[in-house]
């Protein structure tokens, strides 16, 4: 009679049952997370809904001055949508705000620039009042860390090349001034929304997000005109002691 | 780690009270975190900007943190239950040399470690971190002679603070901001961002679960968006 081998062969098989079960429980329970999601996603269509139709009126008073730079990151794959996207910068347009900077991972928004230029009037031209008008920037993933490397091969070439030039007490202001050189001169993003299915700047250039908020509104093809209302709402009452 | 002060005054405590009690939650926090296996963890102490605050409170944290990096060391602490290597990362020569020196002491202490890493950011923001990796390229450059190379984004992410640990999956901001003020903002590109509304000293288990839960539901798409960056 095997006495060890007996009871060791059982509990190996607890063992794979256990492990079984515990699998089996993280799929319900991710099952009941998918279901929480989408009870979640159904009440922010209602929310939406009432603050579009004007019955839910806390977030009617926009202070637009506060949003003077206005961000929207979309994953790569939805900013495909071009007519999706004209169509959120048309309801971004008809909200107020005069100045988006717009950003994908892969520059598809940037290959799709002359579409959105065509679309809408630039602000500085007054010729024709019949377009919406906003001024874009378009931003991809090159413009963030690659951007900083060149600016890098920037800042050895003006002070460190020449071994007997005497270089200053450098502070990030230098930096700053080659990054506007290499075209980083736009201001930094107030407020980003972000349309994808996860809250994450997918690459945004690091340093114009230092203080920036970042709002996740879900998939670009279930946007959603009242929720927009509510996020730029709730940037304008945020508080920010930038470390102090 | 936001929301000490708020909770200090929400409870009617006495002036950096607030930071005591987020301490023991930080402590709580990093026990959930090793006990379900997360290997790295870096915690945002204190950034350059906070050397804003009026004297007496840059002192009183400063005073705190020395105290707990000192603690850090000890027998009993979660750093050796938990064979924890523990990193600063910052700017430290901006620090007073006491708390200088305990960091310099502690890192030494736990440089045997290797079952979990803590990074801890103190005098730390991502401009500064990003401007100091800048620099640091420059000088290696300058000192290999080499004038046809040429300074690219892996010689930057050697010479960052952060180069000790891989980038995080998860970003947990409390209190509700939905900003990342200065932090890890080379890092998150491919970060999920996480920002319950509780504050820092009432944050429980639950919401890491909820996290971590959020991160398991995206990813493939996260993962995915991994390699798209390293191709594009």
């Amino acid at each position: 009679m095997d006495l060890v081998g007996g009871p060791q062969k059982i509990l190996h098989k607890i063992s794979l049952n256990d492990h079984m079960i515990l699998v089996l429980l993280w799929h319900i329970l991710h099952l009941i997370v998918k279901v929480i999601y989408f009870v979640w996603e159904k009440m922010r269509a209602i929310e939406s809904y009432l603050i579009a139709n004007g019955i839910v009126k806390t977030y009617e008073d926009l202070n637009l001055d506060r949003v003077k730079y206005l961000g929207i990151v979309v994953d790569s794959d939805e900013a495909r949508e071009t007519s999706k996207v004209i169509e959120l910068l048309e309801w971004i347009s008809d909200i107020g705000v005069k100045k988006v900077c717009l950003y994908d991972r892969e520059g598809v928004l940037k290959k799709s620039k002359e579409v959105f230029l065509e679309k809408f009037d630039s602000m500085g031209n007054s010729e024709t009042n019949q377009k919406r008008q906003m001024d874009f920037e378009f931003v991809s993933i090159v413009d963030g860390k690659e951007t900083v490397a060149k600016a890098a091969n920037l800042l050895y070439k003006k002070y460190y090349s020449d071994p007997n030039s005497e270089k200053p007490f450098f502070t990030e202001t230098y930096l700053t001034e080659a990054l506007r050189i290499l075209g980083s001169n736009e201001p930094d993003p107030d407020l980003i929304l972000i349309y994808g299915p996860t809250r994450c700047h997918l690459g945004f250039p690091a340093w114009r997000i230092r203080y920036t908020e970042m709002v996740h509104m879900g998939s670009l093809k279930n946007k959603k005109f009242g929720l927009i209302l509510k996020a730029i709402n709730k940037y304008t009452k945020v508080k920010q002691n930038y470390g102090s | 780690m936001d929301g000490n002060r708020r909770y200090s005054k929400q409870h009617n405590l006495i002036e950096g009270e607030g930071h005591r009690v987020g301490f023991t939650s930080l402590m709580s926090m990093l026990k959930y975190c090793y006990e379900l296996g997360v290997k790295y963890v870096t915690i945002y102490a204190f950034s350059i900007e906070n050397f804003k605050r009026s004297p007496e409170e840059v002192q009183s944290l400063m005073d705190l943190m020395e105290e707990k990096i000192k603690g850090l060391i000890n027998e009993e602490s979660i750093v050796n239950q938990y064979g924890v290597r523990v990193y600063f990362i910052g700017n430290l020569k901006l620090l007073s040399k006491p708390v200088r020196l305990a960091a310099e002491r502690a890192m030494d202490a736990t440089g045997k470690n290797s079952r979990a890493v803590l990074s801890i950011c103190i005098a730390y923001t991502s401009t500064d971190e990003i401007f100091h990796a800048v620099l640091e390229s420059c000088e290696e450059k300058r000192d290999k002679k080499d004038e046809k190379s040429v300074i690219d984004v892996t010689d930057i992410e050697r010479h960052m603070y952060m180069g000790v640990t891989p980038d995080p999956d998860i970003i947990i901001r409390t209190s509700g901001e939905t900003r990342l003020s200065n932090f890890l903002l080379w890092q998150s590109g491919d970060c999920l961002l996480y920002s319950p509304p509780v504050l820092w000293p009432e944050i429980g288990f639950r919401h890491l679960v909820q996290a971590v839960l959020d991160f398991q539901k995206h990813f493939c798409y996260i993962n995915n968006q991994k390699k798209i960056g390293s191709e594009v």
